[in-house]
């Protein structure tokens, strides 16, 4: 704590020399337990909000896993991948979303070979192709950060690769090891992690489809199964189709064609781990201690996590091996506008160290937003209406608070689609006949999700008319792009059709009036509901309101999670609701969510409406191996009609995140892809830390006047206690 | 007394295998380890060799109680539940599903929890006797009669409405601590003002009038009457009859929490962003941990047992009558 802070702060001067001693050297005891290193009493921060490039942020879940063979939430890859560098990156302006070279020197080279590993002959399609071969160079001459794993004695040995429990006596987190050290980054590096992904003992999420892309990963996995005291360290051990070429090229092979593994190139499961983390985190008494790569990344990107405490602080600070990147110098039209070009060219990353504090709960995030300790916050539905008004024509602008703050409102509409699905193994909305297929087009326009929008997420959403969301390829804009069975095109705009035409479905289905014509018995309807507490008693109050519209009778069969997944799993759920992030901008990465082969049923794939229509299999097949053009445009286009007309889902929405950044905040400009967008924000500090001192001015006068307030009604009774004690003396 | 701990230590144990069969069994009734698997390896991609290749992992591949496969005691020991409980009874707590060492994490977590609970404790118990005994000295006054209906208004008021009309009040409007957050050292000073305070204000209604209560039962004793009939003051009587003799049904309920403290508080410490240990088996439950609820759940019974064993110990020290065999 630094005294000379709030010596020179105004306020409490001036308030010093208006009391008298007593209340004087109450003040400076408040002081000193109350104030900060800085002017501000209530900095959370204990640093001055001017003194360095730092960002303040907050989070709300504890990431669990940090090992990027493991890692597989957005979580934790709001922090790994500050570290982590896989070869390829989303360009962070450019929309829709397009790949460019992170580690990697320039674009893979593709090649398709067949059956003898000889490439095909030019105007061979490549559908024909028994292998693909991704070729990757890496730059050359990038550095890790700064690791204990690699720091190494005088004559070249590792010098904590061979530690013993006296060793670890006096160390509890990675900085107890008081040396460093750093090496080039190799090929090999990216080899050695596609081993570890296929090694079980890793868990590697996709482990599984990854298995039937690349050959030899398979057996590789086997092998390790199969065989007894495989150290971790799996350098010894080789994968047919994952090579390291040079110390600056390494190969990929897959069986067939893959078009989608470019993206999977994007991820940090591909990113590069250097064989001595293993080495140096799987000795005995390292676990104990919790040091593992779960807790202490190391990457070779712009950030290194140097303070872990996820149930307080994530401390994120530059890299002082990072070799600089430059800022893009184009994005989408309409960028320059906005400043995102403004520091184009400069060299990255701008911010040096970057706090994100554990913030459990809305409200206290919310009001340190607005007291400028968190430059970055998200709105919550419980300050949705101080942050955000609707204009006349619905147009989305931030209240005058907002404005007078000069705080500034991003948006983006999620690459994800929530969906309410229909079992089509179920007998009754389920099939693929006229009736049931009348039954889920009538349900689908009588769930009205631009009334659920805009009540249950303040209108941060918009209605899907198929599974894929706007900016991936494959959807059309306007009139074009609706669902026509559910919606029309009127005035320039897309209108849900009448709860009469449902009704009309409703009666050609059989069951007007909401009576099955073929039994006489009303129709009732089952909804698997994960969680039917208080919090969403009025969401499910809504949904049997829109069945009602039909005269269905929906029945909500509370459930929890786990079994709710059972459920799905067994194919005993009727009407569900669920939803999917893309890992990837590729229409497959939406459309395999109904391609028969993925029922959940059957593969337990991620197919939960256990859709299966063999022409939508055949049209998905022949789609998801061809380029983005004309073609692949047209199958989609059919694709779409198939869903459309048959309806195993109501199509839901697609989330918009909106995102507040205080005027001092530059470049932040939304992505839903990627992650590693740390290096681009860049804080104009001086302002912040001006703005943080007119924000937050003590106020000390109410204390003292309640102080006061209490002394005299302890006076009276002090009073009443000496003359009780003087009466009882006579 | 040493027999009595002894034999205490020795109920303990059928209480804690007890305690620990519930747990599990509540656990399990609700997760299967096969939708435990599931949970740790996410939804997407995962299969069912994963999901078995996590299971033998981690412990999960055997049956829940009872292998029929197995023959003589190994049909009780290699099971699920004798294997993940039999080393709770040496405190060793193991890892988390996730990989974490518990027992780090727990005296990690601790003290921050104590950071909070210690002083709550402390002011509260000050404050709250203070105010009893003058409540207790002006009984039947107004102001006796004023103060208890202020206990009851704090009493009817939801710890939650205290919390964050203090950090509106306190951290937002007059701008005088931090709304939330935590530091290591003396920099926490700032960051526990609130909570101290909040917890010490929450705490002044339900404990001043039961305080209060006890005081006034003490007053009417004969002795304090030979007390005052001897000519001694009201303050000697107060702080050094009625104080002390009320002091056995305190330490009853102050005594039995005091190890309680190390869990923390879920709701202040969540508020606040406190990293002590109140949201840890909650956390821990939502992300199906079975290996931290357990322990946390043992720990949360010793603690109990050694609270209530402590309270026995404090009544031989608070009344020299008492006697333990």
């Amino acid at each position: 704590m630094n005294s000379n802070h709030f010596i020179t702060n105004p306020i409490p001067v001036r308030f010093l020399h208006r009391c008298g001693p007593p209340c004087r050297w109450g003040s400076v005891v408040a002081l000193v337990l109350l104030a900060g290193c800085d002017d501000s009493w209530n900095n959370p921060h204990g640093e001055d909000p001017g003194a360095g490039a730092v960002l303040y942020a907050s989070f709300s879940d504890r990431p669990q896993f940090m090992d990027p063979a493991r890692s597989y939430t957005s979580t934790a890859y709001g922090f790994i991948q500050q570290v982590y560098e896989p070869p390829l990156a989303y360009h962070y302006l450019k929309r829709p979303y397009e790949l460019v070279p992170l580690s990697a020197a320039r674009m893979p080279e593709v090649r398709f070979l067949d059956e003898r590993g000889d490439e095909l002959p030019p105007g061979v399609p490549a559908e024909e192709a028994a292998y693909t071969e991704y070729l990757i160079d890496i730059q050359p001459g990038i550095l890790y950060q700064p690791h204990s794993a690699l720091a190494r004695r005088e004559d070249g040995g590792y010098r904590y690769h061979d530690l013993t429990e006296a060793d670890l006596e006096s160390v509890n987190v990675l900085l107890d090891f008081p040396h460093t050290g750093s090496r080039e980054l190799v090929a090999e590096d990216f080899v050695y992690q596609i081993k570890r992904l296929a090694d079980p003992r890793r868990h590697c999420p996709i482990a599984g489809i990854i298995a039937e892309y690349i050959e030899g990963f398979a057996e590789f996995q086997a092998h390790i199964q199969n065989t007894e005291g495989v150290p971790m360290d799996l350098r010894g051990l080789s994968m047919s189709g994952v090579e390291s070429l040079s110390r600056y090229r390494y190969r990929v092979r897959l069986k067939g064609t893959y078009p989608q593994f470019i993206y999977w190139l994007a991820m940090p499961f591909f990113a590069p781990m250097p064989w001595e983390a293993d080495v140096f985190h799987e000795q005995p008494g390292m676990a104990q201690r919790n040091l593992t790569l779960h807790w202490y990344p190391i990457g070779t990107g712009p950030y290194m996590l140097t303070e872990n405490n996820p149930n307080l602080r994530m401390v994120l600070e530059r890299n002082p091996n990072f070799r600089g990147e430059p800022y893009p110098s184009e994005g989408e039209p309409g960028d320059a506008g906005e400043g995102f070009l403004d520091d184009q060219g400069r060299i990255m990353p701008f911010v040096d160290r970057a706090v994100f504090s554990l913030e459990k709960e809305n409200i206290p995030r919310w009001s340190k937003f607005l007291q400028g300790y968190y430059d970055l916050s998200g709105i919550g539905s419980d300050s949705f209406d101080q942050a955000i008004e609707y204009g006349g024509g619905g147009e989305v602008g931030l209240t005058d608070e907002m404005e007078e703050k000069g705080i500034a409102l991003r948006t983006a509409v999620d690459l994800t689609v929530y969906y309410m699905g229909f079992n089509m193994l179920d007998p009754v909305v389920g099939g693929y006949g006229e009736r049931s297929r009348l039954l889920r087009r009538a349900i689908s326009i009588a769930v009205d999700y631009e009334e659920n929008i805009s009540i249950f997420t303040n209108g941060r959403g918009i209605p899907a008319q198929g599974p894929l969301p706007p900016q991936i390829f494959g959807v059309h804009e306007g009139e074009a792009g609706i669902n026509p069975y559910v919606y029309r095109w009127e005035d320039g705009r897309a209108v849900r059709r009448g709860i009469e035409e449902a009704r009309e479905l409703m009666r050609r289905a059989g069951y007007q009036n909401g009576i099955d014509q073929e039994t006489g018995k009303p129709l009732v309807l089952y909804y698997e509901a994960v969680g039917a507490g208080p919090d969403a008693k009025a969401s499910l109050n809504w949904l049997r309101k829109q069945f009602a519209k039909l005269d269905i009778q929906l029945v909500i069969r509370a459930t929890d999670y786990n079994r709710f997944r059972a459920k799905m799993r067994k194919g005993t759920g009727q009407i569900f609701q669920w939803g999917w992030h893309a890992d990837y901008p590729d229409p497959e990465n939406f459309l395999f969510l109904l391609y028969g082969p993925n029922a959940q049923v059957d593969t337990n794939g991620p197919n939960s409406a256990n859709y299966k229509n063999p022409e939508y299999d055949a049209l998905f097949s022949q789609m998801k191996n061809i380029p983005n053009g004309e073609r692949r445009q047209q199958i989609i286009d059919e694709m779409l009609d198939i869903l459309r007309r048959d309806a195993p889902w109501a199509w839901g929405f697609h989330p918009v995140s909106y995102i507040l950044s205080h005027q001092w905040v530059h470049n932040n400009k939304p992505t839903t892809m990627s992650y590693n967008t740390l290096k681009y924000r860049r804080i104009d500090t001086e302002s912040r830390a001006a703005e943080i001192r007119e924000w937050n001015r003590p106020t000390v006068w109410p204390v003292w006047a309640g102080l006061g307030a209490l002394a005299l009604l302890i006076l009276p009774a002090l009073v009443g206690f000496l003359r009780r004690e003087r009466e009882r003396g006579r | 007394m040493i027999a009595y701990i002894i034999r205490r230590a020795l109920y303990a144990i059928p209480i804690l295998i007890g305690v620990n069969l519930l747990t599990f069994m509540l656990f399990f009734v609700v997760n299967s380890p096969e939708e435990v698997a599931r949970l740790h390896l996410g939804d997407k991609y995962t299969t069912q060799e994963q999901v078995e290749a996590w299971k033998q992992e981690h412990g999960y591949d055997k049956p829940l109680l009872y292998n029929p496969e197995a023959g003589g005691l190994e049909q009780l020991t290699d099971t699920i539940f004798y294997t993940k409980s039999v080393r709770l009874f040496v405190f060793d707590f193991g890892n988390s599903d996730s990989g974490r060492n518990i027992g780090h994490d727990i005296r990690q977590r601790m003290w921050p929890s104590l950071a909070i609970a210690v002083p709550s404790l402390l002011l509260g118990l000050l404050l709250n006797a203070t105010l009893a005994l003058m409540l207790a000295f002006f009984r039947a006054t107004y102001l006796d009669v004023g103060g208890v209906v202020l206990c009851v208004v704090l009493m009817s008021i939801s710890s939650l409405f205290y919390i964050i009309g203090g950090q509106y009040l306190v951290g937002k409007l007059l701008q005088l601590v931090p709304i939330s957050g935590y530091d290591t050292g003396f920099e926490a000073v700032k960051f526990l003002i609130l909570p101290v305070v909040i917890g010490v204000i929450y705490g002044i209604g339900s404990g001043t009038r039961w305080y209060r209560t006890l005081f006034l039962e003490e007053i009417s004793k004969d002795y304090v009457r030979t007390a005052r009939a001897k000519g001694l003051s009201e303050q000697w009587v107060l702080f050094r009859h009625v104080l002390r003799n009320a002091l056995i049904p305190i330490l009853t309920g102050v005594v039995v929490i005091l190890p309680l403290l190390f869990m923390g508080s879920l709701i202040t410490e969540s508020f606040f962003g406190i990293p002590g240990l109140g949201s840890y088996t909650i956390d821990a439950i939502q992300r199906q941990d079975f290996s931290i609820v357990r322990a946390m759940v043992f720990l949360g019974t010793v603690l109990y047992i050694l609270g209530l064993l402590l309270t026995d110990i404090s009544y031989t020290l608070a009344d020299p009558r008492i006697r333990l065999r």
